[in-house]
């Protein structure tokens, strides 16, 4: 394998991902590095969330769904055989587009997945913990046992955020976190993703161009293949102020200008 | 509408006739409605009316010459009615009832009811329904004073405590549904037992474990056919399986309970796995409908922090469909309740006078309305009316208790 290198938590080789006879996403090659933000931009329909579920096998909850190529996850293959998807769901965390707690209290709604994993520690110390890395505890802390539900879209989607972070994850994987929720509460998130990014690596799918600016330090442009196969590929993958300014492909400085897309 | 403004170009100005359109249609559906009501009103109207009312009665022996030294039959002390038992009962008839319950043991007021019943004897000679005994009350005093002298007549009701207390008897004043009960509830509690693990069983594997392909396609296919199957076709299928092929087992034989040659397999528990199968298919389709209506972010959110899919299953998707689970299930227990035509083929007795057990003959409230509807003389029907409004009551309070459980154990948040 080249290019093997601890900076590097996750590396695609050749991914291919297929829904049935159909190839949504072909030929990715791409190295995340270890705690900094990764941006995947792109139009509607190229793949984008395809590619992010990819990374930690939720794509197979898709009946027909299937991967060609490697992902190397800490220098293991991730699509290898014998390797357990719920193990890689552990490892590597999920925050969804529409905010989705648990219908438990807020209490449980961070100390469920722990406990299925085995945590033997101090509950109510991982509880607050997590919560306080979220950003979210000293709007919460008087009311641990209400609905999840109960809170709003921002405190909900930070929630799902403390939630994924509650089972210590190395990756956490955001699906368009922001974009059902209001300008504040997409400030709120974009500024917790930059004191999450110390621990751990954050890979963010975005519609939301400056979003992208804001928050990331590497950005992945998908297109779709010019071959009329209408799959996904990434164009174009470097530091986020080099995709913004000085793109090397004509394709990513007409969408990023706005010019097209 | 002068206020408004002029229609525009192409558009013409419809918006009278559409409200017009809508009024009408709500009064079609609020039409329905009332039929509804009206419907259900009579149809439980009608049964009150057959359940109270004026009878006819005429005593083999009057009360009154049994009394003795001017005191009453009812308050004669216990050994006195005993005398009255004994002289006109014949010695094996007097030997059984003491053999029954030893008459040491019995109470004043049983005794009491023996006489009634066994030396008194009432014979109902005409009933009357509530409304013509309200309204026409001094008509049939008249018309039971002329046509039956002899006869008392007495406003009683059918639905008494006495009624849900006595077993079957061949006179309709001292029968009582005791028996079809304790048969309904038996035969319900196996049903419950059977088909309510197996459905959500079935359903579970069907909604979040079996492959969207062709042979799980016809098996969710036919499952919906099995629920438009007629219940008779249940009824010789549990006739066939269950009191033929499995007869051993539905017997007690097996358990070595009766004696393997007079062993019958019209038992209990043959009628309720019959009905387990028949309500199977609801069961099934029921939760399959509340698993899928559980929302799939739930299961994702579940899986992304690295739950099994047992775990997720467990945790989220059934708390959370259990309260359309039950409900489909109350739907379905409550008509297994009034199911009469499969039990009939799977050989339910009519006449039963035991308290029945999980191996023994058995009968259910619907057989024995339906049994005793079919019966020539007026005032088995009256007694049915009564145990219409028994078989009511036990179904609306069995299924309150389900919703009272669960809404207690479905924590919604």
């Amino acid at each position: 394998m080249d290019t093997l290198d601890n900076r590097y938590v996750i590396q695609a080789r050749n991914l291919g991902i297929y829904y049935g006879d159909f190839k949504a996403v072909t030929d990715v090659n791409m190295d995340i590095e270890r705690n900094k933000i990764t941006a995947i931009i792109g139009p509607s329909g190229c793949g984008k969330s395809t590619l992010l579920r990819a990374f930690n096998r939720m794509n197979e909850l898709v009946p027909g769904a299937r991967a060609e190529g490697q992902v190397f996850f800490d220098g293991e293959d991730l699509y290898a055989k014998g390797v357990d998807p719920v193990e890689v769901r552990h490892r590597i965390g999920m925050v969804f587009q529409k905010p989705n707690p648990f219908p438990k209290s807020i209490y449980e709604n961070i100390a469920w997945g722990a406990r299925i994993h085995g945590f033997r520690g101090n509950m109510d110390k991982l509880v607050e913990h997590s919560l306080r890395q979220a950003a979210l505890w000293d709007e919460v802390k008087d009311i641990l046992h209400r609905s999840g539900l109960a809170l709003s879209g921002g405190q909900q989607q930070r929630l799902c955020i403390a939630r994924a972070i509650a089972v210590q994850p190395e990756v956490i994987l955001m699906d368009e976190p922001a974009s059902a929720l209001d300008p504040i509460a997409t400030l709120k998130i974009e500024e917790l993703m930059q004191d999450l990014k110390k621990d751990y690596t954050i890979v963010i799918v975005t519609h939301n161009m400056q979003q992208a600016a804001r928050v990331s330090d590497y950005t992945a442009m998908m297109m779709l293949v010019n071959d009329g196969s209408r799959a996904g590929t990434v164009i174009e993958f470097g530091e986020t102020t080099k995709i913004f300014t000085r793109p090397s492909d004509k394709r990513t400085e007409d969408y990023v200008t706005g010019r097209f897309g | 509408m002068s206020a408004s403004p002029a229609p525009l170009g192409p558009f013409q100005d419809n918006l009278p006739r559409r409200h017009r359109l809508g009024a009408v249609w709500q009064w079609i559906f609020f039409a329905a409605t009332i039929i509804g009501i009206f419907v259900l009103s009579a149809l439980l109207l009608d049964i009150l009316n057959e359940s109270f009312g004026y009878v006819a009665l005429e005593a083999r022996v009057d009360p009154d010459t049994l009394a003795v030294d001017g005191v009453p039959l009812e308050d004669l002390p216990k050994e006195e009615l005993i005398r009255i038992l004994q002289d006109s009962l014949s010695a094996s008839a007097f030997n059984k009832l003491n053999d029954e319950k030893p008459f040491e043991e019995r109470s004043q007021a049983n005794v009491y009811d023996l006489v009634i019943e066994r030396v008194v004897k009432y014979k109902v000679l005409e009933t009357w329904s509530l409304w013509e005994s309200l309204i026409h009350s001094d008509e049939i005093r008249a018309q039971a004073a002329e046509e039956f002298p002899q006869a008392e007549l007495r406003f009683v009701s059918w639905l008494t405590v006495e009624t849900i207390r006595r077993p079957q008897s061949s006179e309709a004043v001292n029968a009582g549904v005791r028996t079809a009960i304790l048969g309904s509830l038996w035969t319900i509690a196996i049903t419950i037992l059977v088909a309510f693990p197996l459905g959500v069983g079935a359903a579970i594997y069907l909604e979040e474990y079996a492959r969207d392909d062709w042979l799980n396609r016809l098996i969710r296919t036919n499952i919906n056919n099995l629920a438009g199957v007629p219940s008779i076709i249940y009824g010789i299928l549990g006739l066939a399986i269950f009191v033929r092929a499995l007869e051993r087992l539905t017997s007690g034989a097996v358990f070595g309970l009766v004696n393997p040659t007079t062993a019958n397999g019209r038992t209990i528990l043959s009628a309720g796995l019959t009905l387990a199968l028949l309500i199977l298919p609801l069961i099934i389709i029921n939760a399959q409908e509340a698993i899928r209506a559980v929302p799939q972010s739930l299961r994702k959110a579940s899986l992304g922090i690295g739950a099994t899919k047992w775990q997720t299953i467990w945790a989220h998707v059934l708390p959370n469909a259990l309260p359309g689970i039950l409900t489909g299930t109350i739907l379905a227990v409550s008509r297994a309740i009034g199911e009469t035509a499969p039990l009939v083929v799977v050989g339910a007795s009519t006449a039963i006078s035991f308290d029945p057990n999980l191996f023994s003959r058995f009968t259910t409230l619907p057989i024995q309305i339906y049994q005793w509807t079919s019966r020539p003389q007026g005032e088995w029907r009256h007694l049915a009316a009564a145990a219409i409004l028994i078989l009511l009551t036990l179904l609306l309070s069995l299924n309150a208790t389900a919703i009272v459980l669960r809404n207690r154990y479905t924590k919604r948040f």
